[in-house]
């Protein structure tokens, strides 16, 4: 049972790979592209399906994806017009067979009442009477198309020949031996011989004799000869055709008995047209190995070719697997691999701690030694590399996810959207994707719920009914950014900054900076929606989004310009596993600053600082002016201020482009460190993005510099909320 | 650890069965926690502080790769802050999904007790008696009071701020 357990869940993997398949497959559909290919992935999606399905007994499963296949082949055969109706209904037949899928998955119970809807749509686009394809299902969803293709196929017209062939009787004697070749391509010569007893009367006799004994029989041998005698009035390429598809994997002799005195009798002029007829014969034979048959059927072709190419299906062994085989990929259980990349970890540190002592111990740095563990890190850090490789994953996978929930809320609010992706192919670790959904999720709930306005609107303003959300994702320097952009009305920055006041979170008069208001709705208790919608009105803000983006080390940002829309920006490390930092003492204690932040550090003299008025220092960089930020104080370590002249100042860009000064004591050096998260056993900490453990077996934190430059800036305004949220 | 491991808050309020506590000093106050939630206990080290946290957690320290708080016992319970020594321990225990070091004075003893030994708390006004303390117990003439563990990292406190 555990076994069949194990295939099963396989199989729902594999199912929502199809699923993704189908799911994009329908979308490039709807964009306008007719590549035949493309509708054949679809429908070999739910092809798969319906036949995975059907071995497990899911029947409701099997059911509904038979009727979709059904639409699907009429699609592909041309008969079905891809329109953009009709990949509406397919797309959301593709959700409802994504729901049936899942919930044989869970064993929860489906919604029967969308499905039937669903699937009455479906046979409506049947361009053909829809009752049939009820019956017909259940047949032929059990283990069919295993073999069909090579027998199905062999009535191909000879009705020409039937015209010159004589009345007449014929008898042939066949000798046939089918080579090991024969059985390995999956044939079966007991049709061949029904397929001989249908052209006539045969008397068939198999040859035992060259069976050898049990113990030298190779099971994949072949033992066996036949020599049939058959009377037939075909003539003898109607014979020699039932033998068209394994003629290469065995030993054929049809022989015509009496043919010779036949000739005699035979007018000269019937004789050449029997040769002609012959020759034809020839050239209507496809002069290709079955194999080949099997990889064309997949092609156009089977698009012209009718009853005859919905009578060949689509071989499941065919060109899929093919495609997929020179991939070679495995599925390794995950836990492997983060178990692999926790001992890497490990190995990192070790190595670290290995080059401090060896410091410590006075070996000269151009020691055997010394090159030993040069080297040492450097494979260290391939390894790495290398196993954090194992572990990233396209961000489609997520992506993916989003058409469905775009049209979903699109059906909810009443809003026609219309969703746009780019970068589904930038790489990130896949503990950041998984992490990455919830947050998504919601900011295409709010894109769409709050961002977009009503198609009346909308038309009002003179812009297309259609609203357009765009999702895209990219690497840079070292992050991951994914941004939300709709073409929205924006933010309504009076009424956000009145909800903000009415709720207490900011005083009524507060100047606010534009973007200082736009941040608001990232505050906890705010929420914008004046009717608590289904949507988005779960008691889940925009605060809740931002910390789970902050808890995996991320920011999050909105842009957004009145009646042209808003874009919310995220930006998160590619990796929650390592990072490369430079090591800063702060006040006694030991940070790690990521050094995807420093742009330069520098050694600040004293007539560079200027104050500037309260607590607040500049300092003069190439004429420009940068905040100074006193880490220690900022992070409560000591109360009052580093001399500037003492410490060392490391530009810092933050989130926005935005430049400041960290103030540190001193830096101690540059080291990759493994990442410990705090909240695994705490919770976040202000100003610290995690844990890591440095040479010496303690505990140093990493900065979080987005944070520290934020707050500073907040505590300078008195406005202390930002800070608590963040 | 065995399977009982996993689930250690549920421990406390399980009074029915003999249980085993482990009792340790803090000053002159003696208290105790299930031993099924105490995964090791090893000598002090110096943490690393965590800014902005509330004055109980003394910091993280590394144990064996994982990052552990330190939560000195005594502030949390409202008493006068631990100056910790080389002589003072660590409990690490498991709390739901989190590990967590406790900073105590030093562990006296390991009770084996049923739920009839265990007294409700008793009824004074205090904060602390009434988040902390699940039950007190009365051993040669001395009182041990059994902590609840699960109240003791500051969740909520810091979001609240």
């Amino acid at each position: 049972m555990d076994a069949m357990a194990a295939i099963k869940q396989t199989f729902f993997q594999e199912c929502e790979e199809q699923l993704g398949e189908l799911e994009i497959g329908l979308l490039v559909l709807q964009d306008g592209d007719t590549d035949p290919e493309t509708v054949n992935a679809v429908f070999r999606a739910v092809h798969s399906i319906k036949g995975g399905a059907g071995a497990f007994n899911l029947d409701e499963l099997v059911h509904f994806a038979h009727v979709f296949e059904n639409v699907l082949d009429h699609l592909r055969a041309g008969r079905l017009a891809a329109s953009g109706d009709v990949l509406k209904t397919m797309l959301r037949a593709a959700d409802m067979l994504a729901d049936l899928v899942r919930a044989a998955r869970d064993g929860t119970a489906a919604d029967t009442g969308r499905r039937d809807t669903l699937a009455a749509e479906l046979r409506a686009l049947d361009p053909e009477a829809a009752g049939k394809d009820l019956d017909s299902g259940h047949q032929d969803s059990h283990g069919d198309d295993l073999d069909g293709p090579v027998f199905e196929a062999v009535p191909i017209s000879f009705d020409d020949m039937e015209i010159e062939s004589t009345p007449d009787e014929h008898q042939f004697i066949i000798h046939f031996t089918p080579k090991p070749d024969l059985y390995a391509k999956a044939n079966e010569t007991a049709l061949l011989m029904r397929e001989l007893c249908s052209l006539g009367e045969a008397v068939i006799t198999c040859d035992f004799s060259r069976l050898p004994v049990l113990e030298e029989l190779d099971p994949e041998g072949s033992y066996l000869s036949w020599t049939i005698e058959l009377r037939t009035v075909q003539d003898e390429n109607a014979v020699r055709a039932v033998f068209e598809f394994v003629e290469w994997d065995c030993e054929l002799d049809v022989a015509q008995v009496g043919a010779a005195q036949g000739l005699d009798d035979m007018a000269l002029g019937a004789l050449i047209e029997k040769m002609q007829a012959a020759v034809e014969a020839e050239l209507a034979a496809p002069e290709v190995p079955p194999n080949d048959v099997q990889a064309s059927m997949d092609e156009p072709l089977a698009a012209q070719a009718g009853s005859a190419g919905q009578a060949l299906g689509n071989p499941p062994g065919g060109k899929p697997d093919a495609g997929k085989s020179s991939q070679a990929t495995i599925r390794v259980d995950l836990d492997r691999v983060d178990r692999l990349i926790n001992l890497v970890g490990e190995l990192v540190i070790n190595q670290a701690m290995l080059t401090q002592r060896m410091l410590e111990a006075g070996l000269a740095r151009a020691s055997g030694v010394a090159t030993g563990l040069d080297e040492l890190e450097q494979l260290t850090r391939e390894i790495q590399d290398s196993v954090m490789a194992i572990r990233a994953q396209p961000v489609k996978s997520v992506f993916q996810r989003m058409p469905r929930l775009v049209r979903e809320v699109a059906v909810m609010t009443g809003k026609s959207v219309r969703l746009t992706t780019a970068g589904e192919n930038t790489e990130v670790d896949k503990t950041v994707i998984e992490r990455l959904a919830d947050p998504l999720t919601h900011m295409i709930r709010n894109a769409i719920d709050h961002g977009l306005e009503t198609p009346e609107l909308r038309a009002a303003a003179g812009k297309p009914e259609e609203g357009l959300v765009h999702l895209s994702a990219l690497h840079r320097s070292g992050r991951i950014v994914i941004e939300v952009a709709d073409d929205g009305a924006g933010i309504d920055r009076p009424r956000v900054k009145a909800i903000a006041a009415e709720k207490g979170l900011i005083a009524a008069e507060a100047p606010l900076s534009d973007e200082e208001i736009d941040n608001l709705i990232f505050l906890p208790g705010f929420s914008t929606a004046s009717t608590v919608s289904d949507i988005s009105g779960r008691g889940v803000g925009m605060d809740v989004v931002r910390r789970s983006i902050q808890a995996l080390g991320g920011r999050i940002s909105i842009r957004s310009r009145p009646r042209q829309g808003s874009t919310f920006t995220m930006s998160l490390p590619l990796t929650l596993a390592v990072l490369d930092g430079m090591v800063v003492t702060v006040a006694g204690e030991t940070l790690v600053v990521p050094l995807t932040a420093i742009i330069e550090t520098l050694q600040p003299k004293a007539d560079a600082v200027h104050g500037f008025g309260g607590n607040s220092r500049v300092i003069a960089i190439r004429d420009q002016f940068i905040p100074l930020i006193d880490v220690g104080h900022e992070l409560d370590y000591r109360s009052g201020f580093a001399d500037p002249c003492k410490s060392v100042a490391l530009l810092v860009e933050s989130e926005g482009h935005v430049r400041s000064a960290l103030l540190v004591d001193a830096i101690l050096g540059q080291r990759q460190v493994v990442i410990k998260s705090l909240e695994t056993n705490y919770q976040h900490v202000p100003g610290i993005a995690a844990a890591t453990i440095l040479g010496d077996g303690r505990v140093a934190l990493i900065l979080d510099v987005d944070a520290v430059v934020a707050g500073s800036r907040v505590a300078a305004t008195g406005f202390e909320q930002l800070c608590a949220a963040g | 650890m065995t399977e009982t491991a996993s689930n250690p808050d549920q421990r406390p309020t399980d009074l029915a069965r003999a249980c085993e506590l482990i009792a340790f000093r803090m000053g002159t106050r003696e208290f105790c926690v299930d031993i099924m939630s105490v995964r090791e206990i090893r000598g002090w080290t110096k943490a690393t502080a965590l800014p902005k946290s509330p004055s109980f957690v003394r910091g993280v320290v590394n144990l064996r790769g994982t990052v552990l708080p330190i939560v000195d016992l005594s502030a949390r319970l409202g008493f006068p802050a631990a100056e910790p020594t080389a002589r003072h321990v660590i409990i690490v225990a498991q709390i739901g999904a989190q590990t967590i070091g406790l900073l105590v004075d030093a562990v006296s003893d390991i009770l084996t007790v049923t739920d009839d030994l265990v007294h409700p708390t008793p009824d004074v006004a205090s904060d602390m008696a009434k988040t902390f303390v699940r039950g007190v117990l009365a051993v040669d003439q001395r009182m041990i009071s059994l902590i609840a563990l699960d109240q003791v990292l500051p969740v909520c406190e810091q979001d609240a701020a």
